[in-house]
């Protein structure tokens, strides 16, 4: 009985490893390469550009902006990632904007602080200013939440900023957005960072925070997909000429409203308006 | 006499391929961060300080990080452990002491995440009251001692009850008091075998993730206090894994392989020191 059930299972194993292999090999397939940060979501809408094309297959590499546009140029992706809008010295390039991505600061709701200015914040962050006192708020002592090296959001926020990570004084380092979150509505006073998309959901369905904008502006998901936000940059796909076939079909599935709650679900912003 | 040939083979490779495992892992670890060893050596990996993206690749903050919350951890856990497993076997009546098992059993079921999540939203907010920001070597320690208490009571209790039966009955007869049964006979005999539990449990320790990256406040320092934030070098895998590439990600792998050196030290040194008690 046991000498039947492992070679029974050992037949299907095989059998299944020569189907996929199979299936794979007569599959139309498209290749992205590049950001990290469009990568995950690229992947989800592969998975279901799949489903409604059997035997296409969504390749989906890592690597970096530059790298996804550089494997565009040389022919080595058919379609590049790159999380910020092209430069003057990329006018070969095609970009295809699939969803914005922006970044708001956050307090717990009790705090009466309700504006911080750019200077300000890099005070705080930089542990220059370190009580709520010296803004405007009660005499008490800031917890400074920073993102762990890496992070793509991490980057955007040093960068407007023109900040370095190593001048940055953190009291705790989290990894995702739900761990900002959770760590701001349970500590009075901390301030963190965070994309738009989560805090405001997160937000509306009652966590104790609040966001605030920097450059005087409001954060928010409406002021993002309007332009005014500084701290946000879109999310491109970018093609070498106009796209054809298969690769039109994927991009124009990206751009549509079929992948809204994909989009939502990582936390970006919809290029879509309801 | 040809289907216990095939059910040997069958055991025989399985226990060889439990055992390659551990070959693999190894052997994959090792790859992935030999190049930047080679490039940057050993010592890299213990000087300065953790700043990845400027080549500054220091693990000793994050080393003596685990360090410090699994051994905590451990040393709340055991005691508290034993004495649980002492109540069982020898205070509590029959029916409750089963019960009670049973409810430890399914709390060592519950999955670390869910402890973290609880010690992310209650306890951290909690000592942050006290001493902010709350996120702390502390509250490391508090939820890994939580984690494996059901596990230490489960391993001390089976090692408690492998005691002969006769010895605990002819104690009795010479007229040994309950305290001096347990203290003179019980614990001595189990001794070994509860050893065992806690080397395995800080095995555990050291190697949890999850629960322990949400409630250390992960900042990279050598704490100076309970109430400091720490990062562990399983937290620091967990945080930067997903983002890393390059050097950046070969620093990681070598997390991963000075982790697993340390585990194995301390597996080590348990077994000889365990090995000098029985001789």
């Amino acid at each position: 009985m046991r000498k039947k059930g492992f070679w029974q299972i050992l037949l299907v194993t095989v059998m299944l490893i020569t189907l996929s292999a199979c299936e794979r090999s007569n599959a139309l397939k498209i290749t992205l390469t590049g950001s990290s940060t469009i990568a995950p979501l690229m992947m989800e809408f592969g998975r279901a550009f799949e489903k409604l094309h059997p035997h296409t297959r969504i390749d989906v590499q890592t690597g970096g902006s530059s790298r996804g546009i550089e494997d565009t140029r040389a022919g080595l992706a058919d379609i590049g990632m790159v999380s910020r809008p092209l430069t003057n010295t990329e006018g070969d390039l095609i970009a295809h904007t699939v969803a914005y991505d922006g970044i708001s600061l956050i307090i717990n709701k009790t705090n009466p602080v309700s504006v911080l200015s750019d200077e300000q914040i890099i005070a705080i962050y930089q542990g220059k200013v370190n009580n709520w006192q010296t803004v405007g708020g009660p005499d008490q002592e800031i917890t400074v939440v920073n993102k762990a090296e890496g992070r793509s959001t991490l980057e955007l926020f040093l960068k407007y900023f023109k900040l370095q990570n190593k001048q940055i004084k953190a009291d705790i380092i989290i990894g995702d957005n739900q761990q900002g979150i959770k760590t701001v509505a349970g500590n009075l006073w901390a301030i963190a960072y965070v994309s738009i998309g989560s805090a405001e959901y997160e937000e509306q369905h009652g966590s104790a925070i609040k966001l605030l904008g920097v450059g005087g502006k409001t954060a928010s998901t409406k002021s993002v997909k309007q332009g005014y936000y500084p701290l946000s940059r879109p999310l491109n796909i970018v093609t070498k000429g106009a796209p054809q076939g298969l690769k039109k079909e994927f991009i124009d599935f990206a751009q549509s409203s079929q992948v809204v709650d994909l989009v939502n679900q990582q936390y970006f912003i919809s290029i879509v308006t309801p | 006499m040809r289907t216990s040939r095939i059910f040997q083979l069958s055991l025989k490779t399985s226990a060889l391929l439990a055992a390659s495992v551990l070959f693999f892992i190894v052997f994959f670890l090792i790859c992935e961060s030999a190049p930047l060893l080679s490039k940057v050596g050993f010592s890299a990996f213990f000087e300065l300080n953790w700043h990845p993206l400027d080549g500054e690749y220091s693990l000793s903050a994050m080393l003596v990080g685990s360090l410090v919350v699994a051994f905590g951890a451990v040393i709340v856990a055991t005691p508290l452990g034993i004495m649980v497993a002492l109540f069982g076997q020898f205070y509590a009546p029959e029916k409750l002491a089963k019960a009670y098992l049973t409810m430890i059993e399914l709390l060592a079921g519950v999955p670390s995440v869910v402890y973290g999540f609880w010690g992310l939203t209650i306890l951290v907010p909690w000592i942050t009251l006290w001493a902010p920001p709350g996120a702390s070597v502390l509250a490391g320690i508090i939820v890994l001692a939580m984690m494996i208490l059901p596990l230490v009571v489960l391993t001390s209790d089976a090692a408690l009850s492998s005691v002969p039966r006769k010895y605990l009955t002819s104690a009795q007869a010479l007229g040994l008091s309950r305290w001096g049964i347990i203290y003179r006979l019980a614990l001595p005999i189990a001794t070994p075998g509860i050893i065992s539990g806690v080397i395995l449990q800080s095995g555990r320790a050291l190697g949890e993730t999850m629960a322990v990256l949400m409630v250390t406040g992960n900042v990279v320092q050598i704490p100076s206090s309970w109430f400091q934030p720490v990062r562990t070098l399983t937290a620091n895998i967990a945080l930067e894994m997903a983002y890393a590439v390059g050097d950046h990600r070969q620093a990681l792998f070598m997390s991963g392989t000075v982790l697993l050196l340390l585990t194995i030290i301390i597996v080590a040194l348990a077994h000889y020191a365990l090995k000098e008690r029985r001789a």
